[in-house]
């Protein structure tokens, strides 16, 4: 009885180093954060003058800059394609690959290995691929591709592309959003950053693998016997992965949709190699300003506020996630 | 019977479904490829209009320049930078899954009261964006003297490793049996002597795991070695790569010969050890 508690004592002794460490670098970090967001720290010189919500107010102003509108608009863009990129590519390759092809091995290794390199190789690898080339260097990569094979009209600027497709003002659409109040709608910010799509390729690229590996793991799970079943009820194979499968991999998809959707709100390093913020912001991201506007301007409050917003939208998504697979774990 | 049947079924798409694998990888190849050829190339042929051509001939030397540097165009090379990594990934690594199998074993093996609400707590700090941390962070490490060093940044790497390192080792351990642990504590066995006796030698495959995803993610990390070493000498790879890539002089070859050494350790660890590296991206998910 003695030794159980001393061991109790151990085992308690064993973890508090960690936790303590997490109190403080993660909880404790946080809350100095989120108070220096409401302070006045605008240079070197900390400066804890209260000022309330004032940088956030600014982050949602168009005057100085929309910088962090544009963020947002270049966030939404990139998760969406992001996650349709690499959710559909990794579901797709998974469904070919668990049909138990020769090869099977070398085929899995290749769509898996992007994972193991760093976002910043992938970017510098990419600026290449999708580099739109010059007047003096003529076209580069996949133009210079599009180029060869006399498809010319193809070409075009990639992550140099500095317009997004938005609801025009003056359509007959944006004219009625307008009368009706919604005319915010139809500003810039509203859109699809179109240099941003060359950003979500390469992160499809490195990231596709992933979901692959977890749509493989959940299909070779499905017990055979289902599928014969419904194919002795005559099914088509279509109608097996409409009807039986698709629904029977919903978690994956979610647990999907949920790691790679955080990590795209957080995109940093592929940013940075890749492209950086792009002309009028095209590819910037909250990320990428919240460092420029701390390590590069020593506006330490402002980019405080960003990360905070940026851990907001994070937490939004991970937090549920978290209670729900927890729970469930210690129900089981 | 039922094979039998299967197989009859898919035959006819058998062909398409390889077509389309075949075409699949070899699109996944392609960033690979420009990366090699390119390397490989000669500054002779280094030609913007024959970026995609198969090199005539087979030239290191751009791998030289990638890892000595050029005095003459004043540019660093990455061999200390490769280095650097090596001293920061290592330690990192061993230390975080160190502190994540004891973490695991106490969590496992010795709830205590709270732990349900503690492990949740302790998983999402490896969720959140480093940027909400950052600022505090750089400030802290100034106060006792590790900004800028090796140190910091493998202090930094186990900090942020302990929440993932954690998790796969108490996913590791719960499928061991108790019953273990108890034959060994009719023994006279404490919680240390059940740990060293039993758990750790069972936990040889479990140490492979943890420890090939914090080597990648410890090598592969940029915001960290930006944020908290500032002399381009300690700077990890990642950086330097980065910086290389972003001068304006530097080659095109010379800067995929540094792509490539860059993406080196962890692209043979992942050709070696692929089975554990995809045991370890599909522990990383919560549930495990």
């Amino acid at each position: 009885m003695k030794g159980l508690t001393r061991d109790r004592a151990i085992s308690v002794a064993l973890v508090a180093p960690s936790l303590i460490l997490i109190a403080i670098f993660v909880y404790g970090f946080i809350g100095f954060t989120g108070f220096s967001s409401l302070t006045k720290w605008d240079s070197l010189e900390p400066n804890f003058t209260f000022v309330g919500l004032h940088n956030f107010a600014r982050l949602f102003a168009t005057v100085p800059t929309d910088r962090f509108l544009c963020d947002l608009r270049n966030m939404v863009t990139f998760t969406v394609l992001f996650l349709i990129g690499s959710i559909s590519l990794g579901f797709i390759l998974a469904v070919l690959l668990d049909r138990h092809v020769k090869g099977e091995g070398i085929f899995r290794n290749i769509f898996l290995f992007p994972m193991a390199i760093s976002y910043i190789v992938t970017g510098v690898i990419w600026r290449w691929i999708l580099g739109p080339g010059s007047p003096e260097t003529g076209a580069l990569g996949i133009n210079l591709i599009f180029e060869k094979l006399g498809l010319g009209f193809l070409k075009w600027k990639w992550f140099t592309e500095p317009s997004s497709v938005h609801i025009s003002a003056t359509s007959s659409f944006g004219v009625f959003l307008s009368h009706i109040g919604l005319g915010g709608l139809t500003t810039s910010y509203v859109g699809l950053s179109l240099a941003t799509i060359s950003v979500a390729i390469a992160a499809t690229w490195q990231m596709s693998g992933y979901t692959m590996a977890m749509y493989l793991a959940a299909l070779r799970g499905i017990p055979t016997e289902m599928r014969e079943a419904a194919r002795v009820d005559g099914a088509s194979e279509p109608q097996i992965y409409r009807r039986v499968i698709v629904p029977m991999i919903r978690p994956v998809t979610l647990s999907a949709l949920i790691v790679l959707g955080h990590i795209s709100l957080k995109i940093f390093d592929l940013v940075v190699s890749m492209t950086g913020p792009g002309p009028a912001f095209a590819t910037d991201v909250p990320a990428f300003y919240m460092w420029e506007t701390t390590f590069r301007g020593n506006n330490f409050a402002q980019g405080a506020a960003i990360a905070v917003l940026l851990l907001l939208f994070v937490a939004l998504l991970i937090v549920p996630y978290l209670v729900s697979s927890t729970r469930s774990e210690v129900r089981r | 019977m039922s094979t039998l049947a299967h197989r009859r079924v898919v035959h006819p798409a058998a062909v398409v479904i390889y077509c389309l694998l075949v075409i699949a990888a070899f699109l996944y190849l392609v960033p690979i490829y420009l990366q090699v050829v390119t390397g490989f190339k000669s500054f002779q042929e280094v030609s913007l209009s024959t970026m995609w051509r198969f090199p005539r001939t087979f030239s290191l030397a751009s791998f030289a320049k990638a890892w000595l540097g050029s005095e003459a165009q004043g540019m660093n090379g990455l061999a200390a930078n490769f280095m650097n990594s090596v001293y920061i990934t290592v330690p990192a690594t061993l230390i975080s899954a160190f502190l994540g199998s004891l973490n695991g074993y106490v969590l496992a093996k010795w709830r205590f009261r709270g732990a349900n609400v503690l492990f949740p707590l302790l998983l999402f700090g490896m969720f959140i964006p480093y940027q909400s941390i950052l600022i505090p962070l750089v400030q802290v490490l100034d106060r006792i003297g590790l900004y800028g060093t090796r140190g910091g940044l493998i202090f930094v790497h186990v900090v942020y490793g302990i929440p993932i390192t954690t998790l796969i080792f108490r996913n590791y351990y719960a499928i061991i049996p108790d019953e273990l642990l108890e034959a060994s504590k009719i023994d006279g066995a404490g919680i240390l002597g059940m740990y060293a006796n039993i758990l750790f030698p069972l936990s040889i495959p479990g140490f492979v795991v943890v420890m090939i995803w914090q080597f990648t993610s410890i090598w592969n990390d940029f915001l960290f070695g930006l944020i908290v070493t500032s002399s381009p000498s300690l700077q990890p790879i990642t950086v330097a790569l980065n910086n290389l890539a972003g001068s304006f002089y530097v080659e095109w070859n010379v800067q995929m010969a540094g792509a490539l050494i860059a993406a080196l350790p962890t692209l043979l660890i992942y050709i070696f050890l692929s089975r554990y590296f995809m045991r370890g991206l599909l522990a990383g998910s919560v549930k495990g």
